[in-house]
């Protein structure tokens, strides 16, 4: 048993951190359902999900019993294969696109190997990155057709011609990133940022890809957000699900867990495009504050942030309309406030939170810029959205290209 | 049996059958997805030599750009269920005989250079960035360059056609 279990510990490791990360990636997709309907329902003056649970918190639960126990029909006339096929492929590609993404620079000690955070270190990782996404987009055009009904099929042409646009801006924007770093792997291109000199000397902040190089790569970012905001069918740029024309566009036909297959398909793109973003352009798990003793106290931001917010649940806890809430919130504030405090006590888990603490946080604010624009924006016209793709966003991520190629040449690559 | 020969087996069987499914369909949704499934293994077999940027760029761009493309138009012309013909009497005197001899030629071929295809597979050079790009732009460069120009003739060849049809 010993001797299976050394032979094949690779194995069993990875096995274990896809189901664990499979678990995780569930689970915050739930909870960003949730984020999302709380924070657009803020913009708008609304108090959001409220009923289930203290602060809505137990609605992703409600939504997912209701998601599993609904009737499924499978309407007349649909090609049933390619019917079935459709969310399946959709939900498969989103989530095998997470597994290249690395979550932390150092790796956790356990039954002596060195186990790191994600499950695949590939070299050619940003590639085998865009190879996924650009499969994904099979299952949103499926879908449209194998309904057999007018709007899907209207949803999928659009999702198609929409995806096929944008994807040579995507891949463009990034080219800059990828000569400033000189390789395709990930977890490189993040210490790549590391070692950068930085704008005015000063570390941190400065030195990640947005900011630094010979080239500042702002305008690859924005051209990329842009892009990849439309390859994941989001607003303003969501035209093969626009409710108004389209009742929900692709997925119509689709009812109970494929329908949401694809939901989840949708907020786990977000999630890799968040994390793409972060770790192309905004350092990845890097701080942005320079790693010298003045900074040492930087260190302690996880625990000031979780202490604080903890307390905070607490105090807002006990005063809560219902029992049930007066009994979950104070626990998980306090909860909360001891993991706060727990770091503050051992120094040794406190260095190695740093670099996830830094990546999920930068994950985090562009999730929330993804929901803020749900909140503000108005949907564009088909017009307007291919005139943004072919004619501004793709010439200027080709320019942005060509000049970074020649920054480089003067200056170096770093 | 190793690893890596059970998933050569799988990839070879996988695209052998899509292959046969691609012209089998009748309805051309179909063939165009049993061409993406030759498209996608033949992307693993070339993994399997280690080629990963070949993989990635087959997936990228013939995996997704240009089959998404053939959907998309299945689907905008709205291309319904095709028919068999019956075997025309070209396909039947000149088709069969032509296509055993070709796939002999091929046999005969790999038959003869089989350590050469062995060697050409695992020649890790061709695998790397620099490598490719190397072998793109100074050892093939006008090869390459003439290839690009073809390009843009059936570009330009095709924005002529569109234009005439108003």
């Amino acid at each position: 048993m010993s001797s299976f279990l050394s032979t094949n510990a690779l194995l069993i490791i990875t096995l274990v951190k896809i189901a664990l990360l499979l678990f995780i990636i569930l689970t915050v997709n739930a909870y960003l359902t949730w984020f999302e309907r709380k924070v657009v329902a803020h913009i708008q003056s609304r108090w959001g999900p409220y009923r289930v649970g203290p602060h809505g918190l137990l609605q992703p639960l409600a939504d997912g019993l209701k998601f599993l126990f609904k009737e499924d029909p499978t309407p007349a006339g649909v090609d049933k294969f390619v019917y079935f096929l459709a969310p399946l492929l959709s939900l498969a590609l989103a989530l095998t696109s997470i597994a290249v993404i690395p979550f932390g620079p150092a790796p956790i000690h356990l039954f002596g190997r060195d186990i790191y955070l994600g499950i695949a270190d590939v070299n050619m990782g940003i590639l085998a990155l865009f190879a996924i996404t650009a499969l994904g987009v099979y299952g949103n055009a499926l879908a449209g057709w194998a309904s057999n009904s007018k709007y899907p099929l209207l949803g999928g042409l659009r999702g198609s011609a929409q995806m096929i646009s944008y994807e040579l801006s995507l891949t463009m924007s990034v080219v800059g990133v990828l000569l400033m770093a000189g390789t395709f792997n990930l977890r490189e291109i993040i210490n790549a940022q590391e070692s950068a000199h930085g704008l005015f000397g000063w570390q941190g902040i400065f030195s990640w890809n947005v900011f630094c190089g010979p080239l500042p790569q702002i305008v690859g970012f924005l051209c990329f957000f842009v892009s990849a905001i439309a390859e994941t069918n989001r607003v303003p740029f969501d035209l093969p699900e626009a409710e108004q024309e389209l009742v929900a566009g692709f997925n119509t036909e689709y009812a109970s867990f494929k329908f949401a297959m694809f939901f989840i398909a949708e907020y786990t793109s977000m999630i890799t495009v968040s994390c793409l973003c972060a770790i192309l352009f905004f350092g990845g798990w890097l701080s942005p504050f320079p790693a010298t003793s003045t900074w040492a106290f930087t260190h302690y931001l996880p625990s000031l942030l979780l202490i604080p917010f903890g307390l905070w649940v607490i105090w807002d806890g006990i005063r809560y309309e219902t029992i049930l809430g007066r009994l979950i919130l104070p626990a998980v504030g306090t909860a909360t406030a001891a993991a706060g405090a727990a770091l503050l006590y051992f120094p040794q888990v406190n260095e190695f939170i740093q670099g996830p603490f830094w990546f999920l946080s930068k994950v985090f604010v562009f999730l929330f810029i993804y929901v803020w624009m749900r909140g503000t924006l108005p949907r564009l016209r088909y017009d307007q959205l291919m005139n943004i793709g072919w004619k501004l966003l793709l010439p200027v991520s080709i320019a942005n290209v060509i000049i970074t190629a020649f920054a480089i040449l003067k200056w170096g690559a770093r | 049996m190793t690893p890596q020969l059970g998933i050569f087996c799988v990839l070879a069987a996988l695209s052998v059958l899509g292959a046969l499914s691609l012209i089998l369909q009748k309805h051309p949704i179909h063939s165009a997805l049993s061409l993406i499934v030759v498209m996608v293994s033949l992307a693993g077999l070339y993994l399997l030599m280690g080629a990963e940027f070949v993989a990635a760029v087959q997936i990228i761009v013939y995996g997704g750009a240009i089959m998404v493309l053939f959907v998309f138009v299945i689907m905008l012309l709205n291309a319904g269920v095709e028919e068999y013909t019956n075997l025309s009497k070209l396909a039947g005197i000149a088709g069969i005989p032509l296509t055993v001899a070709l796939a002999g030629f091929i046999a005969a071929a790999i038959g003869r250079s089989g350590e050469a295809v062995q060697a050409a597979a695992q020649t890790g050079a061709v695998s790397s960035t620099r490598g490719i790009s190397t072998m793109l732009f100074k050892d093939f460069v006008y090869p390459f360059e003439l290839t690009s120009v073809l390009i843009l003739v059936a570009i330009l060849g095709a924005i002529v056609l569109a234009q005439r049809e108003k």
